[in-house]
């Protein structure tokens, strides 16, 4: 099976911007991706060159083995992209909107399946709404709804999460989840790492049109910063085996790293030991976040 | 095809029929006005063809008019309005090939020139006795006219980045190109000079072609006008097919 996503060599130069330079990726077919960068790091760019919306200046991008220029059909009918701008038609309604987009794909008959995004969406009562009537976070629902209407292999979502609230957003996600367990893939951007380090598999980062980290999302981690415990004790005095584990102080307050779990219990140990008593303890972990801003910052 | 063109081309009907207020009666109006002007104030002092009143000669021009406007205004104010919507990239996005994305639009664009001139129609036969000596020459021009104008609009939608180079196209090329046609008058009647300007006007040859249908008369033979409209609808819509592939405009 070819991958979902390959990207070879792929170049895009606005007329004054060179937004991506040469960015190879695969992506496997079933795969939970996410794509990060900060702003203007070439994410939207990346992804409007594979559904046909920006043309790439050099290199290729394929679509489960067929290419988005030469094969461009094939390509788009595999495809759902979810856009970031907040678009809508203010002419018609919910449901005819869902319709018409499900009739540029050839299906007539779909009345069922858009029932059932709505509902999954929380959108079953505007079903009937002109769309700009709906609240900022609906149109963002209705945005997925429009990508998903002809069940596309490979699901593409451009900060699918902006705006919309916290209920929505996990059943948002969780419905996601379920599209990918039954075989769709899904690469999406957002600026929510949280998100990303809890769904996806497997990231890659982008930094001014270049990929700067691609990995597992559990091997980024690891790589991270270490494992640090901050510790406020009752005295300023620090048991001397402690004293190499020292990263930073300041008056009672320690950080000293931790490099496994274990080490844990011979730490309290030790200051027990010395008649030292823990004041406040907290014990803070790499999370994606950090590990992006390391990136970033190199 | 997939279907995607029909859905497309229904769309586009419902676009403008939601709004027919302003996209057909706002322009039968128009010409209704035009109509009770010139008539009032020409008919009697013009006699172009014989036996053929002022106001019955007006009305095939002035039914061409509403049509080329109208197709025109279609298929670019719907491409201008999604492209600045944003709303575009709900057709962009499909799997439509090019050829059904420009079909839909087109055909779209002659069903609302022929649906205003349809209306117009309807209303001018409240004033002035028309004939249709020749329906079939009616309806292969009002055809080929529309599609041409729809052809020029879908272009004019792609390029156009603001209505205000719509409102240019249209006020320095599609209302010189109709006023100086003969839809107010024949041609004949003109100076030499812009008679032979006239003739390089395919517009003129849509109208008189077009008024031939009606009367049965015509300033030149109305085969020569379907050689030059029939051309000229085909380049056009060929050209603004092949813009459409090449992503010009739409696809950044
Ligand atoms: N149509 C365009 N014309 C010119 N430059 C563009 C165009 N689209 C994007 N750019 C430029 O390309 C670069 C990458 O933009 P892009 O939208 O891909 O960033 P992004 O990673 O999606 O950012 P964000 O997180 O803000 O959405 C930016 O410098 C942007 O200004
Ligand atoms: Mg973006």
């Amino acid at each position: 099976m070819p991958p979902a996503v390959r990207l070879r060599a792929l170049e895009k130069r606005y007329r004054t911007v060179h937004a991506l330079h040469g960015i190879d990726l695969d992506i496997e077919a079933g795969e939970f991706f996410a794509l990060l960068g900060p702003n203007g790091a070439g994410k939207t760019t990346l992804i409007s060159i594979l559904a046909g919306l920006a043309r790439p200046t050099a290199g290729s991008a394929e679509v489960l083995g067929h290419d988005v220029i030469r094969d461009y059909r094939e390509a788009r009918r595999n495809l759902g992209v979810v856009p970031q701008e907040l678009v809508y038609d203010a002419f018609f309604t919910v449901r005819e909107m869902l319709r018409f987009q499900s009739g540029y794909y050839g299906l007539h008959r779909n009345d069922a399946w858009i029932d059932e995004l709505l509902a999954h969406l929380g959108l079953t009562t505007k079903a009937d709404a002109y769309c700009r009537t709906l609240s900022g976070g609906m149109k963002r629902r209705l945005l997925v709804a429009q990508a998903l209407v002809h069940r596309p292999p490979v699901i593409v979502l451009d900060e699918p999460t902006a705006g919309v609230d916290v209920e929505l957003r996990q059943s948002l996600w969780a419905f996601i989840r379920r599209l990918n367990r039954e075989g769709h893939t899904v690469l999406l951007t957002t600026h929510y790492l949280e998100e990303a380090e809890a769904l996806c598999e497997r990231v890659a980062m982008l930094k001014e049109g270049r990929v700067v980290a691609l990995d597992r999302t559990a091997n980024l981690l690891r790589a991270g910063e270490e494992r640090r415990l901050e510790l406020t004790l009752s005295s300023e005095a620090l048991p001397d085996r402690l004293r190499g584990r020292v990263i930073g102080q300041d008056g009672r307050r320690y950080v000293l790293a931790l490099p496994e779990y274990g080490e844990l219990e011979s730490i309290l140990a030790e200051l027990r030991g010395h008649d030292i008593r823990v004041d406040e303890m907290t014990l803070r972990q790499a999370d994606l976040e950090e590990v992006f801003l390391k990136v970033m910052g190199r | 095809m997939s279907g995607g063109f029909s859905t497309l081309f229904r769309k586009e009907i419902i676009r403008f029929w939601k709004v027919f207020m302003q996209t057909v009666l706002a322009p039968v109006l128009n010409a209704l006005l035009y109509l009770l002007i010139f008539a009032h104030v020409l008919a009697g002092h013009v006699q172009v063809y014989p036996g053929v009143g002022y106001t019955a000669f007006l009305m095939p021009g002035l039914i061409m008019m509403s049509i080329l406007q109208n197709a025109f205004a279609n298929s670019s104010s719907s491409l201008i309005q999604s492209k600045q919507s944003g709303n575009i990239v709900f057709v962009l996005l499909p799997p439509l090939s090019h050829f059904e994305f420009f079909a839909a639009y087109l055909l779209a664009a002659i069903v609302r020139g022929l649906v205003v001139g349809l209306g117009v129609l309807l209303v001018g036969l409240f004033f002035a006795d028309l004939v249709f000596a020749r329906p079939l020459w009616i309806v292969a021009f009002a055809v080929a006219a529309s599609a041409a104008f729809g052809a020029v609009g879908i272009v004019a939608g792609i390029w156009a980045d603001k209505y205000d180079h719509l409102a240019g196209v249209q006020n320095f090329v599609i209302m010189p190109l109709t006023f100086l046609s003969g839809v107010f008058y024949s041609i004949h009647s003109l100076p030499a000079f812009w008679q032979a300007v006239s003739h390089w006007n395919p517009v003129f040859y849509m109208i008189d072609g077009f008024r031939y249908g009606f009367f049965g008369q015509s300033d030149v033979d109305p085969w020569l006008s379907l050689a030059v409209v029939l051309p000229v609808a085909v380049l056009l819509a060929w050209f603004s097919l092949r813009l459409i592939a090449s992503g010009y405009k739409l696809r950044h």
